[in-house]
């Protein structure tokens, strides 16, 4: 009963694969054929991961540079900035392997316009800025595994993912929200 | 038999609404996500977006990605100072609501060479998205 079964869904779906690959191949390349490799693209989608970093680094140091982080978390921050680094550092080194030129860092004054920092005035403000970026930041990384083609990337995006998602938690519970009850958290 | 079952019949009744009760609190509350409404829920989507898109968008700033205030309606890649990837910058879209929903499932798919990779799967979620995009009105005029 249930092999015949099998079967015909396998069946099914072998069709359905091969007719969306005979659409895709008409419409578009994309991640339809992820095992395709495209070394351009995977560059662009990680040029724009790399300047989530810059933008984080350049965060923390607008954050450091406020007087409002008390003086027993200055280390925990400073060590988050850190993360950032070598995110960025890994980063630039896998895009130049695929051929292109990491994104530059804006100035920090940029930063600070784009991230309204003058409207920051205590630490909560620090502490809500900081948890939209990381939040941000780890879905943008699950949301970069899928269409980046290289699956030797794949790993790196999933270890940055849960850094940022680590340091997100710090600012949840900093700022007493409530960690959702559904899962997944992310993605 | 209707004695003897009777009363095994009531254990299991009142175990289930025991159960029933427990469970209550979540099912009296259906998840969001379950009840798509055509229109969208603009307040869950602030969430949403701010969860799925503040890393690298803003309304009124050009991050990563450019800055998102008044995006319903308007022609893509149009912000004078954000570098666009020519891929979008010839793809002479316009961000109609059903458009955003298409690029949201997967920008690659829809405009291959885009530099955005970000989608968001569940429809509903992508529907309270674009309503609060809507939403969002564009800024006054500069003095
Ligand atoms: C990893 C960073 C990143 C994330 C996360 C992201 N975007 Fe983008 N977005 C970009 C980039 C980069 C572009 C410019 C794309 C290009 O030039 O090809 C862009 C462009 C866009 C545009 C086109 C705007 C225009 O002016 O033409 C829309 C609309 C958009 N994003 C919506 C969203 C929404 C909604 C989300 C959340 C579900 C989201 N983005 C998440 C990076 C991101």
């Amino acid at each position: 009963m249930t092999e015949p079964n099998r079967r015909g869904l396998l069946t099914g779906m072998a069709l359905t694969t091969a007719g969306l690959t005979a659409l895709a191949g008409v419409a578009t390349p994309a991640f339809a054929k992820k095992a395709k490799s495209n070394p351009a693209q995977d560059a662009n989608l990680l040029n724009a991961a790399i300047a989530l970093e810059h933008e984080g680094i350049g965060a923390y140091t607008i954050a450091l540079g406020s007087g409002l982080i008390p003086p027993a978390a200055v280390g925990l921050v400073t060590s988050f900035q850190g993360h950032h680094k070598q995110h960025r550092d890994e980063l630039a080194a896998a895009i130049r392997r695929l051929g292109a030129t990491p994104a530059e860092s804006k100035t920090i004054e940029q930063y600070a316009v784009d991230l309204n920092a003058g409207a920051i005035t205590g630490l909560a403000d620090i502490q809500r800025l900081a948890l939209r970026l990381e939040r941000g930041a780890a879905n943008a990384y699950l949301g970069l595994i899928g269409p980046i083609a290289n699956s030797d990337l794949h790993l790196m995006l999933a270890r940055f993912a849960a850094d940022e998602a680590t340091h997100a938690t710090v600012f949840i519970l900093d700022l007493k929200e409530m960690i959702p009850t559904q899962a997944p958290l992310y993605g | 038999m209707v004695r003897l079952l009777s009363p095994l019949h009531h254990v299991v009744v009142a175990a289930l609404l025991l159960a029933a009760c427990y469970a209550q609190p979540a099912h009296a509350q259906p998840a969001p996500a379950a009840s798509p409404k055509a229109a969208g829920d603009p307040v869950r989507g602030e969430k949403l977006y701010e969860a799925r898109c503040g890393g690298c968008h803003s309304l009124d700033a050009n991050r990563i990605g450019p800055k998102h205030r008044g995006v319903v309606g308007r022609p893509a890649a149009s912000i004078p100072d954000f570098m666009y990837s020519s891929a979008l910058k010839k793809s002479k879209l316009v961000w109609t609501p059903a458009n955003l929903d298409r690029w949201l499932m997967g920008p690659s798919r829809f405009v291959p060479g885009t530099r955005m990779a970000a989608f968001v799967s569940v429809p509903a979620d992508r529907t309270d998205i674009i309503a609060y995009l809507a939403s969002t009105t564009p800024p006054p005029p500069k003095k």
